[in-house]
């Protein structure tokens, strides 16, 4: 099995994988009841001897002694890394996996990316080589990070840079946080556009995710559990409402939105981590889902959706939840992929699912959806047979689907609003490497992407036809 | 001579719509594979993921067919062929070099290189238990199998038969036309079980089976035993180098052809240094394949 290794940059970064660490602790610890450290494990965390001084500790086999997560935590403020320090999470986080600042970036791109990047180059160097160092297949690397802010949206994507230079063949995916209309950053736009630039050069993968979504699927998980009408009970260890006994009380809405995301990261990654009759690698993704190096940003969707609430709802039929799955409610970005154009789909599921309910879902769902002529059986499934904790069975979807091109359009939008009255703009130009051009081309890049949705949407309508093959003389 | 037989699973779409496997770039992987590996080798034995899951849902009884059941059904075609067989008539030594008699047998021009394995009988132990066989019984379905190009015993079409006269085809034939009838290169049959001597292979000496290159002595081979195989108390394999795959293969190249129209996916392997003038030499290689069965 291969290992990944986690990035978390920013404040919201750091939250959801603080959210992220959690969920999987309470994974494993739920699976391997007999506290052995195996290859499942080794995806995500190293098996470590404290009593070793220094680099030693590592153990391969055999039983749990202490567990951390490969990951390295990144974030220009202190306040969140120390609060994940302090928490009952500390112990899984290794003290030299960090980077931190004071001031942070003042919701500044430039900021994080040209300031603190060549800042803490070496450093960044430094932790993610030992990272890769711990691991003896590294497959991937997953950031976590906000789009609208400076830290993560600027580091973050600095990072993406370093990375590709240093370790070319380990995969790129960013999950990254959009920020919706109603952001309270001014200056969101700005960052996200720049941010973008760098995605679209740099990623292997990106899972866009807005917090309006979130939050729309937070306010319809409440409806559910408050309307009485299901008879649905609250689990007594559950995340959404507070309670003692876990590691994050709810103070704000923001855990049960970061919740959301960190399930979609440890389903994306469940077939890597344990086993299954149908395992997908987290290569394959990129792999079947990205048909153009452009064109690699895949709309994500979770259901059913009391598996991210911890309530128990008796089970609605299974088909229910592939339904589920392409209805625009149930994305993680405002996008409607059943009223757009599929390059691909892939299909994640959990637990106790029969190949033949897969089969007979896409089936049944196949004429709603629209692919592309030359992918009209693009489909990609994975069946892990560990459900999540609590649960039967989930499934995650993921589809490079036109329907981002809204998201990228509106974002355009208020970028240009801001740009056109030059608001702000000396922020970032007073930062040494910044000018104008920067902004242009990073404008020109998303109208670039935009420009590729577009035509790709223009075949829609049109017949499939097979192309004329090679003529072979007799 | 070195001789690599490669045993190769073809996935079809069908096959992959009832076992659920998807995996989007598989015609191309198909067709780089199956290009290259005509290249290296002196023959393939090709199976057809989908002929195998019917069998095992069909023949077998199987209700949720498993990854082991598939593979139990590939196991026993490939034992069928390749457990010991005696080397002559009469003789009661075994064939010494069951590979190198395949290639003479089956092979006798390069460009024709694609085998397939059908066997007879098929089934689960508790059918098993009700059924008898004769020699005349099973060898009447298998070589109607071949020449409908049947993947298993059930759902022949009986109605395809031998053309009357085995002119040489003028012009192609285009695929667009309906291949009812299998065409063969060479076969060799394998029985194994009781009172193989006294099986009658009239059927599959007929000269309008095969070709007019070879004379039906040279094209058909037969290797025999008495001892039974896998519980069968008669079972016979028919090893064929015939027009068995032009369809399917033809299938898988045009879809990974539209693909490729399209450039989708090329860059993923460009970028662990896979051409394009690779693909385009797979394509044409297979398209070679597939006119050369074509006419035959």
């Amino acid at each position: 099995m291969t290992q990944s290794v986690i990035v978390q940059v920013g404040q919201c970064g750091n939250q959801i994988g603080c959210c992220f660490w959690d969920l999987a602790l309470r994974e494993h610890a739920a699976v391997n009841q007999k506290g052995i450290y195996d290859e499942a494990l080794s995806s995500f965390f190293r098996n470590v001897d404290t009593r070793v001084v220094g680099d030693g500790g590592s153990i391969s086999k055999g039983k749990i002694c202490s567990l951390k997560a490969r990951a390295v935590l990144i974030d220009m403020e202190e306040g969140v890394v120390n609060e994940i320090l302090q928490g009952p999470l500390r112990d899984v986080f290794d003290s030299k996996q960090l980077i931190t600042d004071i001031s942070g970036s003042g919701n500044n791109w430039a900021v994080g990316h040209k300031v603190f990047g060549s800042r803490y180059q070496e450093q960044i160097l430094e932790k993610l080589r030992k990272s890769a160092e711990h691991c003896d297949s590294l497959q991937c690397f997953f950031i976590i990070h906000s789009m609208g802010g400076g830290t993560g949206s600027g580091l973050g994507t600095y990072l993406l840079k370093v990375l590709e230079d240093e370790f070319p063949e380990v995969y790129r995916f960013v999950t990254s946080i959009y920020p919706s209309g109603e952001d309270d950053v001014i200056t969101s736009p700005y960052n996200s556009i720049l941010a973008m630039k760098e995605l679209n050069e740099h990623a292997d993968c990106v899972l866009p995710i807005d917090n309006q979504s979130l939050f729309d699927i937070i306010s319809k998980i409440d409806l559910m559990v408050n309307s009485g009408k299901l008879g649905t009970t609250i689990k007594p260890k559950s995340l959404v409402t507070s309670s003692a006994g876990t590691f994050k009380k709810r103070q704000k809405p923001f855990d049960a939105m970061n919740n959301i995301v960190a399930n979609l990261l440890l389903n994306l990654t469940s077939s890597a981590r344990f086993e299954g009759s149908l395992n997908m690698d987290l290569n394959e993704i990129s792999m079947n889902l990205v048909p153009f190096p452009q064109l690699h940003y895949l709309v994500s969707s979770l259901t059913p959706l009391y598996t991210l609430a911890d309530v128990n709802i008796p089970p609605r039929r299974l088909d229910q939840m592939f339904s589920d799955a392409f209805s625009k409610d149930h994305q993680l970005i405002r996008a409607d992929p059943k009223h757009s154009l599929y390059l691909a789909c892939a299909l994640m599921v959990r637990g106790n699912v029969q190949i033949s309910d897969l089969r007979r879902n896409i089936e049944r769902l196949k004429p709603s959806l629209q692919f592309v002529s030359w992918n009209q059986e693009g489909w990609k499934t994975s069946l892990c047979s560990v459900p999540p904790v609590g649960h039967s069975h989930s499934l995650l979807a993921l589809a490079n689907n036109t329907c981002v091109k809204p998201t990228f359009m509106e974002l355009r939008e208020r970028f240009m609003r801001l740009y056109k009255k030059k608001a702000h703009l000396h922020h970032y130009l007073q930062i040494e490497g910044m000018e104008e051009s920067c902004f242009t081309e990073a404008e020109s890049s998303l109208s670039a992407l935009i420009q590729e949705y577009n035509q790709l949407d223009a075949t829609k309508s049109m017949p499939v036809e097979d192309l004329p093959r090679l003529s072979i003389a007799v | 001579m070195e001789i690599w037989p490669a045993f190769m699973l073809l996935s079809k779409t069908r096959f992959r719509k009832q076992l659920g496997i998807w995996i989007i770039v598989q015609n191309y992987n198909s067709i780089l594979t199956l290009s290259h590996l005509y290249r290296s080798s002196d023959a393939l034995l090709v199976h057809e993921n989908d002929a195998v899951h019917k069998i095992c849902a069909k023949l077998m009884n199987i209700k949720q067919i498993s990854f082991s059941d598939i593979n139990q059904v590939l196991a026993h075609q490939l034992g069928s062929v390749f457990q010991p067989t005696y080397s002559a008539e009469g003789s009661f030594h075994y064939r010494r070099n069951p590979l190198g008699d395949l290639m003479e047998n089956l092979v006798p021009h390069p460009e024709f290189k694609m085998l397939g394995v059908r066997n007879i009988p098929q089934m689960s132990e508790n059918s098993l238990a009700y059924s008898t066989f004769t020699w005349a019984g099973l060898l009447k379905h298998l070589r109607q199998m071949l020449i409908s190009n049947a993947k298993m015993e059930e759902g022949i079409d009986w109605q395809v038969r031998p053309p009357v006269s085995r002119l040489p085809t003028l012009g192609k034939m285009s695929l667009n036309k309906e291949l009812h009838f299998n065409t063969s290169i060479a076969n060799l049959l394998i029985l194994r079980g009781k009172d193989v001597h006294s099986a009658d292979l009239g059927g599959f000496k007929d000269p309008a089976l095969y070709t007019s290159w070879l004379e039906p002595v040279n094209a058909f081979n037969v290797w025999k035993t008495q001892r039974s195989f896998n519980k069968y108390e008669k079972s016979a394999a028919l090893v064929t180098n015939s027009q068995f795959l032009v369809k399917p293969l033809d299938k898988i190249v045009g879809k990974a052809w539209n693909m490729f129209a399209s450039k989708a996916y090329v860059h993923q392997y460009t970028k662990f240094g896979i051409e394009e003038e690779d693909f385009l030499d797979s394509f044409t290689l297979l398209e070679q394949v597939v006119a050369s069965y074509c006419n035959l």
